[in-house]
C-alpha cells in the first residue's frame, strides 16, 4: 500500500511536466516526421496518403550544396570558438579570483542583450558606408567595391561571435577545475610550454571541450536569422531553406523533410559525443546546468 | 615561474571583439548620420522618432505579458519537475529526464516548425496564447536545471524535520521547501524571463496578425526600417540589461 502510495505520489508530481512537453514537444516533432511522407496538396499542405517522394525530392541539386554549406559553416565556427575559447578559460582559471569576476562578467553581459540587435549591429559594421568597411578602405586592405557583406564570411564571422561566449564558459568551468600544478610538473620534467598546454592541459579540460563542442555545434547547425541578415542568397543555409518553405512558397511536406534532415546532422554528432563519453562516465549528463 | 602573455592577449582582443560592435552601434546612436560612416554630429533625432513610434510600444506590451505568463507558469512546471527528477529514481524518471533534456539540445528552428505544425493541426489560432505555449515549452527544461542544480545542495532532513514537528505536507511546502529553493525559483524565473523576452525564430514560427513581439519588430526594422532608430532601441536596451545586471551584482554583493 505504501509503495502505490508513493508510485502514486511520483505520477502527480512528474504529471505537469511530462505532459505538457509530450503535447507540446512530442506530439509535434512526431507530426513533422508524419508529414515529411506526405505528397504536397495544390495548397502547399500535406496531402491525402502516404509517399517517400518528398523523402526522394531532398536527392535535387539544389539541397546537398546547401546541407554541405550549413555542415562546413557550423564545423568552422565550432573549430574556431574551441580555438579562441581555450586560450580565454586558461586565462580566466589563472587571473586572480577579483579580476577573474570582472572579466567572465565582461564575457556573459554582451550576450545577455538582444541577439537580433547583435548581429545587427555587425551588418551595420560591415555595411558599404560602415565603420569597419570604411576603415579597411581607408588603410588599403580592401578596395572599395569589396563588398563585406552578404557573402559565407560574413555569416560565419557573425556566427563565431555569437557562439564564442558559450563556448568559453564550459572550457572555463573545465579550467577552473584543472590543477595547474600539473603543469609545472610537466614543465620540471622539461615538456617546453607549448608542449605543457597540449599534453597537459587540454586532456585535463576536455569534459568542457566536449560540452563547448556540442553547445556550440547543434545551434550552429540550426542557424536562421545570422544567414537570412548577414548572408545573401549565395550564403543560405539549412534553417534558412526550411523557413523559405514554410514562409515564402508554402510547401509543408518539404519544409518536414528538410526539418528530418536536420535533426539527423544534430542526433548524429550528440550520439557519437554521448557514447564517447559515456564509455568514460555513465551517471553525469554532458551538458551541466549551469554551463 | 614565468607565465606566457598569449592567452592574456587573446583574452583582451576577444573582448576588444565582443565590445567593439556595440560600442559603435551606441556611438552611432547620437550620431545624426543616417549609416553612420562618418560623424555628422550629435543628435537626439533618433530617440525622438523612438518615443513617437506607437508599435515599438505595443510589441513591447506583447513581449512583457508573454515573457511574464510565460515565467511564472514554466517556474511551476519546471519546480515540480526538478522535484520528480530529484526525488525519485525509477525508470520513469529516466524517460521523464529526456523529456526534459531533449528540448535544450533541439535548435529553434525546429521547435518552430513542429509547433507551428501542431497549432495549424489542432485548428488554433495563431496569436499571443500560442507564443505563450509556445515559450513555456522551451522555458521548462531551462528552469527545470536550474532548480535541479539548486536541489542537488538542499537537506531534505529539514522537512522530515518540520514533518515530525507536525507540519502536514501543505506547510511543509509552503513554508520550508519553498521559502528555501526561493533563489533557485528566482534564478529560474529570471533565466525564462530573459530567454522569452528574447526569443525570436520560435515566436517568430508561431505569431499571428497583431501578435507581434519586440524582437518580432525589431526583425521587421532591420529588414525593411531605418538603421538609426535600431541603434537608439537597441542602445535603450542595452542601458536596461547593463543596470538590471548592476543592480543584481549589488544586491548579491550586499547578501554576502
Amino acid at each position: 500500500m505504501a509503495t502505490s502510495r508513493a508510485r502514486l505520489n511520483e505520477i502527480l508530481v512528474t504529471l505537469p511536466s511530462a505532459g505538457w512537453l509530450a503535447v507540446l514537444f512530442v506530439v509535434p516533432a512526431l507530426i513533422v516526421v508524419a508529414i515529411s511522407f506526405k505528397p504536397t496538396d495544390p495548397l502547399g499542405g500535406a496531402g491525402a496518403g502516404w509517399t517517400l517522394e518528398t523523402l526522394r525530392s531532398l536527392g535535387n541539386p539544389n539541397y546537398p550544396a546547401i546541407l554541405w554549406r550549413t555542415l562546413w559553416l557550423s564545423i568552422t565556427t565550432t573549430a574556431l570558438c574551441i580555438m579562441l575559447a581555450t586560450p580565454v578559460g586558461y586565462c580566466l582559471a589563472r587571473l586572480e579570483k577579483k579580476w577573474r569576476q570582472m572579466v567572465l562578467l565582461l564575457v556573459v553581459v554582451p550576450f545577455w542583450t538582444s541577439f537580433l540587435i547583435r548581429i545587427f549591429a555587425w551588418k551595420m559594421l560591415l555595411h558599404p558606408e560602415g565603420f569597419i568597411k570604411q576603415m579597411l578602405v581607408s588603410l588599403r586592405i580592401v578596395a572599395p567595391e569589396t563588398p563585406l557583406l552578404y557573402n559565407q564570411w560574413a555569416v560565419l564571422l557573425v556566427m563565431v561571435y555569437t557562439f564564442l561566449p558559450f563556448a568559453i564558459l564550459p572550457v572555463y568551468a573545465a579550467a577552473e577545475k584543472f590543477d595547474f600544478r600539473l603543469i609545472e610538473a610537466a614543465r620540471d620534467l622539461g615538456a617546453r610550454r607549448f608542449q605543457a598546454f597540449c599534453r597537459v592541459f587540454l586532456p585535463g579540460i576536455r569534459r568542457g571541450l566536449f560540452t563547448a563542442l556540442l553547445i556550440v555545434f547543434i545551434p550552429a547547425l540550426g542557424s536562421y536569422v545570422i544567414p537570412d541578415i548577414v548572408g545573401g542568397p549565395g550564403a543560405e543555409m539549412l534553417g534558412n531553406k526550411i523557413a523559405q518553405r514554410v514562409f515564402v512558397d508554402r510547401n509543408l511536406p518539404h519544409a518536414c523533410a528538410l526539418s528530418l534532415l536536420l535533426i539527423l546532422a544534430v542526433l548524429l554528432p550528440l550520439i557519437a559525443v554521448l557514447a564517447l563519453q559515456g564509455a568514460k562516465d555513465k551517471a553525469r549528463p554532458i551538458i551541466e546546468e549551469g554551463a | 615561474m614565468k607565465r606566457s602573455f598569449v592567452p592574456y592577449c587573446i583574452t583582451a582582443a576577444i573582448l576588444v571583439f565582443f565590445y567593439l560592435p556595440i560600442l559603435v552601434l551606441v556611438v552611432n546612436s547620437f550620431n545624426a548620420s543616417r549609416f553612420g560612416g562618418s560623424w555628422e554630429g550629435f543628435s537626439l533625432v533618433w530617440y525622438g522618432r523612438l518615443l513617437g513610434h506607437r508599435e515599438i510600444w505595443h510589441a513591447l506590451t506583447n513581449s512583457l505579458i508573454i515573457a511574464v505568463s510565460s515565467s511564472i507558469v514554466s517556474v511551476l512546471l519546471g519546480t515540480t519537475a526538478a522535484l520528480a527528477l530529484h526525488r525519485y529514481a525509477t525508470r520513469l524518471q529516466k524517460a521523464h529526464y529526456m523529456l526534459i533534456y531533449t528540448p535544450l539540445v533541439m535548435p529553434e528552428i525546429l521547435m518552430g516548425i513542429s509547433m507551428l505544425l501542431f497549432f495549424i493541426a489542432a485548428g488554433m489560432q495563431l496569436g499571443l496564447a500560442t507564443i505563450f505555449l509556445a515559450h513555456v515549452t522551451f522555458c521548462i527544461s531551462f528552469v527545470a536545471m536550474v532548480v535541479l542544480g539548486r536541489l542537488q545542495d538542499f537537506d531534505f532532513s529539514i522537512i522530515e524535520a518540520a514533518q515530525d514537528l507536525g507540519a502536514n505536507w501543505w506547510q511543509s511546502t509552503w513554508k520550508v521547501l519553498v521559502p528555501l529553493l526561493m533563489p533557485g525559483l528566482v534564478a529560474g524565473g529570471l533565466l525564462a524571463f530573459t530567454l522569452s523576452i528574447d526569443d525570436f525564430v520560435i515566436t517568430f514560427f508561431v505569431a499571428g496578425p497583431g501578435s507581434t513581439t519586440l524582437p518580432i519588430r525589431i526583425y521587421s526594422m532591420i529588414k525593411h526600417g531605418s538603421p538609426p532608430l535600431i541603434n537608439a532601441l537597441s542602445t535603450i536596451l542595452l542601458v536596461v540589461t547593463f543596470a538590471a545586471v548592476y543592480i543584481s551584482q549589488h544586491v548579491l554583493e550586499d547578501k554576502k
